[in-house]
């Protein structure tokens, strides 16, 4: 990887008032003296330290002292206008609220396709598909390394066929859809843009996002299939090929979700992320894109955890670094580049085992966060997140505390509600400087892809995480109903998918293999294997050959083939 | 002399990749004096019993939270016996339905740890379990 070009680097320093350069005002000072001193005598606080979920440490009042040199103009500027920070939409929830996006995905097709049309049913406003393992890795639901976990965390999709029942009755050119798949994402996507292909449905106008973020996955979540740099060519293929045939459609959604639930702090999220966004930039550059011809396709996904205050930051600051980045090191003139978009899942890594009842306030308050800080689009997680797929009972809250916030509480009333205050502009400046220096690290070290072969993000989530549970272990935070406040409950019903699925599927797989052409299959395969050897792009190769019903695992092993398979170093 | 230390493998079965829970326990037990190997992610049972036999370890620890526990962890066991293992202490950590709990226990799942469950504990579990042993 040692031809990678390195970006330069950031031409804007981050905003930031380090706290020993802080100058109260007199009046702060008297009133230090006079009123906080010897209150605090009589009653001292609860504890030496307040620091957020992250660790990040969060002083006892913020004042003017705080923003002193800032300028709103340049930090904040207007909704709808750049540096964005305060929103990417001059009216925000006022025209129209977020998309609510419940991912969904179990058993089988069939199973799937009934959940979809109940949730739209219910007021949903896009679909978000969970795939199971075995299509997640690349392979069919027949293979050997399957066994066990068909239909478990996701749908099942082997092939086309699979697909078609899963968008059965539901128009692909009228609603958005999610698709959480990133390895064997070209695949998927072909399968998506065939069915809509039959359904008559027009590419030009279909919407939705494709996951495709690669990056995070050697990062984090860790289902990879190919090394960093075939995974990186599949990535732009999927770019190019968006740009030319489906304009509407965003083809990555470049996720600090899973970065999060790996353990890591809001400012590693944050950080992460962009600088993977930064990097399919560059990849996309190196192709030969132009900038503003498919930067616009980006979006972003974040994790919306407990702690409210550093959550609405990390968005906040999140908007205005990537306008930075996009206009200060790229130039960018298109207004799409620059306003980052994103989804937001609250943090399932929050949720507790123990009454979970809780969780669905966990949930709530999560999701405000995510609403005050400007999301596009939300999935709510459901009370048994920890136990097990939701059942259609506690899909439903979770959908419905979405509707509460949205219609309920007002705080769609007015764009950014947090916007000037004293603590939340420290905040995001403090999130946004602990962000830069975490790109600019990675940056000196050639770019995300080496630091990545390197350990260097994954090293740094390991200790975070590590540092979290030992905080929880000593009481340090305190989980309600896990290590404090804890009490005798009952189990929880939950969903519980069984190896009928499993068996269906190999008949399914059994009777495609039977009825489809072999010699069409076999042909396409071979297309794309050579195709893999040179430099053309992918899509065109994969859509011919999933159309012919080739299977998921076969497209996946063509490729492997050709492109061999990635192991990484395990750090512990 | 110290005594020896207590070997455990810490194994990652199935196709999942979420290993904090993996890493976070390794960690732990090794700062609590035991000797840790960590197989990486994707291990086979096949896997998972070889490396335990090459490694003479004393404790398993698989960390599944995808559902296949069903699955995974009848097949190790019967490798683990058919290998002369069967005095292997093998807990599993995860994502486990309370309603199949009894039946991997019975399978010769010495304890299931369940999110939420402190290092310390675990760390306990194993001192009081090998040293008894």
């Amino acid at each position: 990887m040692s031809d990678k070009p390195k970006g330069p680097t950031p031409t804007l320093t981050p905003a930031e008032t380090p706290t020993s350069e802080r100058q109260p005002s007199a009046k702060e000072l008297a009133w230090e003296k006079n009123t906080l001193q010897p209150f605090l005598e009589k009653n001292p606080e609860r504890a030496y330290d307040f620091t957020t979920t992250s660790g990040h440490p969060i002083r006892r009042l913020y004042t003017e002292a705080d923003l002193a040199g800032r300028d709103p103009e340049r930090d904040l500027g207007l909704p709808g206008v750049p540096p964005y920070t305060r929103g990417i939409h001059p009216t925000m929830y006022r025209t129209r609220l977020w998309t609510m996006r419940q991912f969904a995905g179990f058993g089988t097709a069939e199973d799937t396709n009934a959940r979809f049309r109940y949730l739209l049913s219910q007021g949903q406003t896009g679909l978000s598909t969970a795939f199971d393992l075995p299509t997640l890795m690349g392979y069919d639901s027949d293979h050997p390394l399957s066994e066990g976990e068909v239909g478990k965390c996701g749908v099942a999709i082997s092939s086309l066929a699979d697909m078609e029942v899963l968008f059965d009755k539901i128009p692909l050119a009228n609603v958005t859809t999610s698709m959480t798949i990133n390895s064997p994402a070209a695949v998927i996507w072909a399968m998506y843009l065939a069915v809509a292909e039959k359904q008559g449905a027009d590419w030009k106008k279909i919407s939705g996002t494709l996951q495709n973020d690669i990056l995070k996955e050697y990062i984090a979540q860790k289902e990879y299939i190919y090394p960093p740099a075939p995974s990186m060519r599949l990535v732009i293929d999927t770019f190019e090929f968006g740009i030319k045939n489906t304009p509407k459609f965003n083809t990555i959604s470049i996720s600090g979700y899973h970065i999060r639930e790996a353990g890591s702090t809001a400012i590693q999220e944050l950080a992460f992320t962009l600088r993977d966004g930064l990097e399919y930039v560059e990849w996309g550059r190196r192709r030969g894109l132009h900038v503003d011809e498919f930067v616009p396709q980006l979006s972003f996904f974040f994790n919306a955890h407990n702690d409210f205050f550093e959550e609405i930051a990390k968005y906040r600051a999140a908007r205005r670094i990537w306008h930075k980045a996009m206009t200060g090191r790229y130039k960018s003139k298109h207004p799409r580049s620059c306003a980052l978009r994103f989804h937001t899942q609250t943090a399932g890594c929050s949720l507790t085992a123990q009454q979970p009842y809780n969780n669905v306030v966990r949930t709530a308050v999560q999701a405000l966060a995510a609403v005050m800080g400007g999301t596009q689009s939300l999935h709510t997680n459901s009370l048994d997140e920890a136990w097990a797929l939701p059942t259609e009972f506690a899909a439903t809250i979770a959908l419905r505390t979405q509707q509460i916030i949205a219609h309920e509480t007002g705080v769609t009333n007015t764009v950014d509600p947090l916007g000037g205050s004293y603590f939340v502009e420290t905040l995001t400046n403090e999130v946004e400087r602990g962000a830069w220096d975490y790109i600019d690290k990675i940056d000196a070290m050639g770019g995300m892809v080496e630091a990545i072969e390197r350990g260097y993000p994954q090293r740094e989530i390991a200790e975070a995480s590590y540092r979290y549970q030992m905080a929880v272990d000593k009481k340090e935070k305190i989980v309600v109903g896990v290590n404090d406040f804890v009490s005798e409950e009952k189990p929880l019903e939950i969903l519980q998918i069984d190896e009928t699925v499993a068996h269906r599927q190999g008949e399914r797989l059994r009777k495609l293999r039977a009825e489809r052409s072999q010699a069409e299959v076999d042909h396409r395969l071979t297309a794309l294997r050579n195709a893999a050897k040179g430099k053309e792009n992918l899509m065109p190769f994969i859509f011919e050959a999933v159309k012919a019903y080739a299977t998921l695992g076969e497209v996946c092993d063509a490729m492997r083939d050709v492109f061999g398979t990635y192991e990484e170093v395990a750090i512990t | 002399m110290p005594e020896k230390k207590i070997r455990v493998l810490i194994a990652k079965p199935g196709l999942d990749g979420h290993d904090r829970g993996a890493k976070v326990i390794a960690r732990a037990l090794r700062d609590a004096g035991m000797e840790v190997i960590y197989t990486g992610l994707r291990q086979t049972p096949e896997m998972i019993a070889s490396a335990a036999l090459q490694e003479d370890v004393d404790v398993i620890g698989l960390s599944i939270l995808s559902g296949a526990h069903n699955t995974i962890c009848p097949q190790l066991m019967n490798l683990l016996h058919e290998k002369g293992m069967s005095d292997v202490t093998v807990l599993v950590g995860g994502i486990i339905p309370e309603a199949d709990i009894p039946g991997l226990k019975k399978s010769g799942i010495a304890e299931i740890f369940l999110p939420g469950t402190s290092t310390q504990d675990i760390v306990d579990f194993i001192y009081k379990r090998v040293s008894r042993a």
